[in-house]
């Protein structure tokens, strides 16, 4: 079967005054259905921005200027608006960061939700009211009746995340972008969701990509995963062959930084610099001033990516691991 | 709720209550009216009995004890140059004044919202541009000044609007209103829209502010992302969350557009209370100043409460509840 999502050389700039921001420049990648693809980066890496693209909404200054982004077969580059809004909810959904600020706060529940439904069905106030507390009872709150009729700050910050991803799941789309969905929330919680994702997706065969800089969390949750550095993605492949023997520089190097790689009371490990502004990319390897492991070509020519078997990729001149991706 | 509202009314007694002994000082102890009320043919003696009738004669501190216990009874004095009662000569009076106030603010709220979404929405447009050039002129133009050109275009240049005056008035539930028919409209609408003016660009200013703000919140976002429609994202999710900065300032605005309308009222001739409080003025007839104030002083009062009350129902997560400090 065809993959849920499939992008091709999507390249999403800004023009802002500074010059030429490239969040996204040159990513491919692809979702099979109920597939989970965890979709990894430091901050201003573009994996939101990716996000936001596949949605459609990328805001003047900034603009899809290349690429290709084909949900179920169908070209979304180029929609118009209205084009966009049909999609929106229906074959693909969005749960965003923060819980506190994603729900309207002078708007019920129930009239957030039931105008979520009937944006793509044209059903009854009552239908859509009952559809609403079903996905309620669904994602485990508890009398969603009365619920439906409360305001999101009536709601703790792990129930608001539990609305939104009722909503989201409103109308069974087979694409849910999750754009890290349980940063905001503390540990338990966390668990806690990320559970219940998991088994809502699995029962209506949702794909997902979730958008995260947890490595634990994607280690869990993900069947795949890319990895994305200064706008594009540097590496991918299946989850755990990926995180037992990172073949770039820089995966090796957040595995590296994570607590428990450490010895407990020594200081954490850290990639020594800072990302690089996406205004002024360096003409080689965008990542070679922060590698320990950088060479002359590293610095001349940006590498292209390097297949592996296993469908994994990479995107250096020099990958690490090699002896343990041949075995 | 209802502790809520008791307490706010007792405070709304304090404040009358201190703003009748503010006012009845403030103004009593300016000039002499007796001189400004005799003829110049009047004795001493008849000036003694003229003042006698008055009660101007009497220290201060009775006039004032008489002035609170007829108050208590809704009466503030005699007009000294109508001899009729002072608040019924205002009361008489207000629904003209109600009247172009309340069509000021329509005005202010029908043109000057879809104008503040449309800047605050697509802010680098040449539209919002001038827009906003044109808000600064509503601030900055004095209210006289743009009364007497809209005059000079509308009434004596292109002869479309009456100049002066109020229309027939019809009573309707006991409230004169002129707003019936459609020379009352026309008597109406040159003095309101120069009313509201300078509204209709504190409005433009608000809703632009706000929209800007409100239009990248995460909310308007995800109510992207479920495929919502723009009109019902604008009309809706953003619209709501505008009006409560707009609902609590044009609340007190309406208070001030009722109560400083003189200029406006005195430049079209409108028969409304800003004129009578101008002519109370330059006679001295301080009781009508003192019940004009006072009068003034209760619909702020009032309004102020009402704004609470329409703000918890724009905004849940303000609850009309004493503070537990």
């Amino acid at each position: 079967m065809a993959p849920v999502l499939e992008v091709s050389g999507l390249k999403t700039h800004f023009f802002t005054r500074a010059g030429t921001v490239k969040s996204v420049d040159g990513v491919s990648f692809h979702v099979e259905r109920g597939e989970v693809l965890g979709l990894v980066g430091e901050s201003g890496s573009g994996k939101s921005v990716t996000g936001f693209s596949v949605m459609g909404l990328i805001d003047p200054p900034g603009r899809i200027v290349e690429g290709s982004i084909k949900l179920n077969g169908k070209e979304l580059v180029g929609l118009d608006e209205e084009g966009f809004r049909e999609v929106r909810g229906r074959e693909v959904a969005m749960i965003f960061q923060d819980p506190m600020m994603t729900l309207n706060p002078v708007l019920r529940v129930d009239t957030q939700m039931i105008e979520a439904v009937t944006a793509h069905d044209k059903v009854s106030h009552k239908a859509a009211r009952e559809r609403s507390r079903d996905a309620l009872a669904k994602v485990g709150i508890p009398s969603p009746e009365e619920r439906l009729n409360a305001y999101p700050h009536q709601f703790s910050g792990g129930m608001r995340q539990r609305v939104a991803i009722a909503i989201a799941l409103l109308h069974r789309p087979p694409l849910i972008i999750c754009d890290e969905p349980t940063t905001a929330l503390d540990v338990t919680i966390q668990s806690q969701i990320l559970a219940e994702m998991q088994g809502l997706c699995a029962d209506t065969g949702t794909a997902l990509v979730w958008i995260t800089h947890d490595l634990g969390v994607v280690a869990g949750l993900a069947d795949r995963i890319a990895v994305m550095y200064a706008g594009r993605i540097v590496e991918t492949g299946a989850v755990d062959p990926v995180l037992d023997t990172p073949l770039h520089p820089y995966t090796s190097g957040l595995l590296g930084s994570l607590p428990a790689e450490g010895e407990p009371g020594a200081p954490l490990r850290q990639i020594r610099g800072s990302t690089p502004s996406l205004a002024r990319l360096p003409q080689g390897c965008a990542f070679a001033a922060r590698c320990d492991y950088v060479q002359a070509d590293c610095l001349a020519l940006a590498p292209d990516v390097t297949p592996f078997p296993g469908a994994r990729g990479v995107r250096c001149h020099h990958p690490l691991n090699l002896a343990g991706v041949a075995a | 709720m209802l502790a809520f509202i008791l307490r706010r009314l007792a405070q709304a007694l304090f404040v009358i209550a201190a703003m009748l002994v503010i006012v009845f000082f403030g103004v009593n102890v300016v000039g002499d009216p007796i001189y400004m009320l005799i003829s110049p043919e009047m004795d001493q003696q008849q000036i003694a009995e003229t003042a006698r009738a008055l009660g101007l004669d009497r220290p201060i501190w009775e006039q004032f004890l008489v002035f609170l216990k007829n108050a208590a009874q809704g009466d503030l004095g005699r007009s000294f140059v109508h001899g009729e009662s002072a608040i019924k000569l205002i009361l008489h009076r207000m629904p003209a004044t109600l009247e172009l106030a309340f069509v000021a603010l329509v005005l202010a709220i029908v043109i000057g919202l879809p104008l503040g979404l449309y800047a605050g929405l697509k802010p680098e447009s040449r539209l919002s541009r001038f827009i906003m050039a044109v808000s600064i002129l509503g601030f900055s133009l004095p209210t006289f000044w743009v009364g007497l050109m809209l005059i000079l275009t509308f009434a004596v240049g292109l002869g479309w609007l009456p100049a002066t005056g109020r229309g027939p008035t019809v009573s309707i539930l006991g409230l004169e209103t002129s707003l019936l028919s459609l020379k009352g409209w026309q008597h109406v609408a040159l003095p309101a829209l120069n009313l509201a003016l300078l509204k209709i660009s504190l409005v433009i200013r608000l809703a632009r502010a706000g929209a800007r703000e409100a239009a990248l919140m995460d909310y308007v976002k995800f109510a992207r992302a479920k495929g919502l429609s723009q009109s019902r994202i604008i009309g809706v999710h953003i619209l709501k969350n505008i009006m409560i900065p707009i609902v609590t300032v044009l609340g007190l605005e309406f208070g001030s557009l009722v109560a400083f309308s003189v200029v406006t009222e005195t430049i079209f001739a409108w028969p409304g209370m800003g004129r009578l409080l101008l002519e109370a003025i330059t006679r001295l007839d301080r009781p009508v100043i003192v019940a004009y104030v006072m009068v003034v002083v209760v619909l702020f009062v009032t309004i102020n409460l009402l704004v609470d009350l329409v703000y918890s129902a724009l905004d849940p997560r303000v609850r009309l509840t004493e503070a537990t400090s």
